[in-house]
């Protein structure tokens, strides 16, 4: 069965390949604007044997997982304390459903004047986009704390710290986990959208640059890689997800927030 | 039981404090950058004028929602197409997989190169940029009808439309409006940087605009407007939520009760 | 009525073939309430959707009034075990009941009455614009057999309905079904793996072998067609059938314990 499948998806991949190439060949789009596949992947050779591309796929990964970082850290500390801290939660609900549904790109021109192309200015908007994801889950899965367990914890005295690190903690993981891998494909978008539109160095730079220079097959070969990229963090998050709740009974689903 | 006043107290407290010390600790503030809240609030009749509603908000709120409402639908549409047929499935999952994968910022330049700037490109940007959760998580929720529910359906014969309309869909609708709702914000990121990108109105174009002309306080007004949208986008997002998915809310509820 | 002539059922996938119903003969004449009682795990499920045309046999045939089975027929309705899977939880339980009756050419005043009929027939009359999952296990599955009642089958095919349910509320349950059967005159399929259920159920129990399954022994139950769970249960009459399913029950799995002689499908 799941050779079955694996060999229907590489055909599937094979004909939208096929496709790329087929398509601007018989002059269904114009091959200016949507090369066939085979000059998109020359276009690719040509990138990865240039140190500047490596240099600016470095550059948008160290935005990435720093702002992640960041972001990941910064959510679970926040969590934890709002959950614990007594009314805490409560008091903040308000300001945290306020503030959570602002976009970060709203941001963009207070980066630009205040760091213009520097690398703070993509971790302003990383960290405010994929913090908010890692502190909802955070919240929620706290929220599913089992109150037996809790009392349990506290009728045999265990302190504020200890009721955390075994009950609270392995309770939350799992929604951490979910709030990990959601954040980490918006670090993603947003360290690639700073790049693009404010300029600071990365994929993205480089594709407005190819972009403005007509280099139309090269701007396809990175956005390829920034797919390509993105695929690789998705399905990396996922099996760290997996593979960090093979213990737990059950792997959640999304929780629709 | 709390009193109403206690609740009120919990919902304003916090904000009430941040804008206060943000007013007060900006309040004569001589950094260009950080105007005070007082200049910023003043300046906001000012420069979002009836003019400006009509011809920046305005603008830019129809195009987030004609390319949304498309989305949706396509995603939808799609999505139930390939997640009713197991071989459709294994054969689009990589491809699809790959496509969510793309940072949708990237498609403006794409898109930039087929439609021109006009508004044709700003919509089918967000639409483009907005199909892939919708799709995927239709696809997903399709999928997951429960087994029993599936065979319930067809020991009473309901096959065919009935069965999408009544079965189906509403089995899968806590996914995808969990799609829908990643799509909103990815929608709204799309409007906003297709504006910055190539526009001659809407709120992204007019709040460069500012930053540009070093109309600082302007450039805040535009700020706090584009986070008041996105604040009353999500809000009415949880209505509609609410009122579709709320027996999906009691059904959750009432499990984890028992 | 209902005719059940060589039934077979092989599941084949990834290299394995397991036989799950052998071959099975039995006939469920109108207006019978017949209860299929086996061990656990003998495809009592299996034989059940096969009947109902939701799983296409290997070999043999299942008609209905003469006419073959090869999809769920429009004369028969299924109660499943999962009552809490069966319903719909974004309908409300009138919804529910009425859903299937959408499928059939009937005036909305007509699937109405049938709904406000089937849920008063189950003792439900004022919870129809409740949602399922507002009610308790017990009165879900008085749902799940209304919907059947409304559907107005000839045949009405329940797969285990009460093994989830707590003993006060499946006693209630059993009561439930010998009124209906008695008022309504339709014809019942009833597999269960309690014996005492399907004895008190049953105007004719068939005991099935372990798997792969076929038919062990049928035994008419004689007891008086009123019946009730304080007395009847008591009755020495109840006992020797009882006893006698029992022995027949046990026998079925020591028989498939012991090692199969010609359990393998021929090799080559």
């Amino acid at each position: 069965m799941r050779g079955v499948n694996a060999a229907l998806g590489a055909a599937g991949l094979a004909g939208f390949l096929a496709l790329g190439e087929a398509v601007p060949r018989l002059g269904l789009v114009e091959e200016d604007y949507f090369p066939p596949t085979s000059r998109i992947a020359d276009a690719l050779g040509t990138e990865i044997t240039d140190p500047a591309f490596w240099t600016a796929l470095g550059d948008t990964l160290t935005g990435w997982a720093l702002g992640l970082a960041i972001a990941v850290g910064a959510g679970i500390v926040i969590g934890v304390v709002l959950s614990v801290v007594p009314y805490l939660r409560e008091a903040t609900a308000s300001t945290i459903e306020f503030l959570r549904p602002i976009p970060s790109v709203a941001l963009i021109p207070l980066a630009v004047l205040l760091y213009g192309t520097e690398l703070r200015s993509v971790l302003l908007l990383v960290v405010y986009a994929s913090f908010w994801q890692v502190l909802i889950q955070v919240l929620y899965g706290v929220r599913d704390v089992d109150p037996v367990a809790e009392e349990t914890a506290r009728s045999y005295g265990l302190g504020t710290w200890a009721r955390i690190r075994h009950v609270l903690w392995p309770t939350a993981l799992p929604y951490v986990m979910t709030g990990v891998r959601l954040a980490a494909a918006v670090a993603l978008i947003l360290a690639i959208t700073a790049e693009l539109v404010i300029g600071a160095p990365g994929l993205g730079a480089r594709i407005a640059v190819a972009q403005t220079s007509q280099a139309v097959p090269e701007m396809y070969a990175l956005i390829v890689v920034a797919g390509l990229l993105g695929l690789l963090i998705n399905v990396g998050a996922r099996s760290v997800e997996r593979r960090a709740l093979a213990w737990h009974q059950s792997v959640r689903g999304e929780v629709t927030v | 039981m709390r009193g109403p006043l206690l609740r009120l107290v919990f919902v304003l407290g916090l904000p009430v404090v941040l804008v206060a010390v943000w007013w007060a600790a900006s309040a004569g503030s001589k950094d260009v950058y950080w105007p005070p809240l007082r200049t910023i609030v003043e300046t906001f009749p000012d420069v979002w004028t009836g003019e400006r509603w009509r011809g920046d908000v305005l603008p830019s709120v129809l195009r987030l929602a004609a390319g949304y409402a498309l989305a949706a639908v396509a995603g939808v549409a799609l999505g139930t197409l390939v997640g009713s047929r197991r071989r459709v499935r294994a054969v689009c999952e990589p491809v699809l997989e790959f496509l969510r994968a793309v940072p949708p910022p990237v498609l403006v330049p794409v898109i930039m190169l087929f439609a021109g700037i006009g508004d044709t490109m700003k919509i089918v940007v967000i639409a483009t940029g907005c199909v892939w959760p919708v799709l995927l998580n239709t696809v997903e929720g399709v999928r997951a009808v429960d087994p029993v529910m599936a065979e319930t359906a067809r020991s009473y014969g309901i096959t065919g439309a009935a069965r999408l309309r009544r079965v189906v869909l509403p089995s899968a609708s806590p996914q995808i409006f969990a799609g829908l709702r990643q799509a909103l914000s990815i929608g709204i990121i799309l409007m906003v940087i297709s504006e910055m990108f190539a526009a001659s109105n809407g709120l992204g174009f007019t709040i460069v605009q500012f930053q540009r002309s070093f109309a600082i306080p302007g450039m805040w007004t535009g700020i706090l407007l584009l986070g008041l949208l996105g604040f009353v986008l999500s809000v009415l997002f949880q209505l509609v939520e609410r009122r579709v998915l709320g027996w999906y809310h009691g059904l959750r509820d009432a499990s984890r009760r028992s | 009525m209902l005719d059940v002539r060589g039934l077979k059922k092989v599941y084949e996938g990834s290299g394995r073939r397991i036989e799950a119903v052998r071959d099975l003969t039995f006939t469920v004449g109108a207006g019978e309430l017949v209860c299929l009682v086996g061990p656990s795990g003998c495809g009592k499920t299996t034989l059940l959707k096969c009947v109902g045309g939701l799983l296409a046999p290997t070999a043999g045939e299942v008609s209905l009034s003469g006419r073959k089975v090869d999809g769920p027929p429009p004369g028969m309705a299924f109660v499943f075990q999962e009552y809490g899977r069966s319903l719909f939880p974004w309908m409300r339980v009138g919804d529910n009941v009425e859903l299937p009756l959408r499928q059939k050419d009937l005036s909305r005043a007509r699937r109405r009455e049938l709904v406000g009929d089937a849920l008063a027939s189950v003792g439900l009359a004022d919870a129809a614009g409740a949602y399922p999952w507002q009610l308790s296990g017990g009165m879900q599955q008085r749902v799940a057999i209304a919907r059947a009642l409304a559907y107005e089958p000839e045949v009405l095919l329940m797969d285990e309905p009460f093994a989830a349910v707590d003993a006060q509320t499946r006693a209630d349950l059993e009561d439930l079904v010998r009124r209906l059967w008695r008022e309504r005159g339709i014809t019942i399929l009833f597999v269960t793996h309690d014996i005492d259920e399907a004895v008190y159920l049953g105007e004719r129990v068939i005991v099935l072998s372990a798997s792969p399954t076929v038919v062990r022994e049928q035994l008419r139950v004689d007891l008086p067609a009123e019946r009730d769970q304080v007395h009847t249960r008591v009755a020495p009459r109840f006992a020797e059938l009882r006893t006698r399913v029992y022995e027949q029950i046990q026998a079925a799995k020591r028989g498939a314990a012991t090692p199969a002689k010609a359990d393998m499908p021929p090799s080559g």
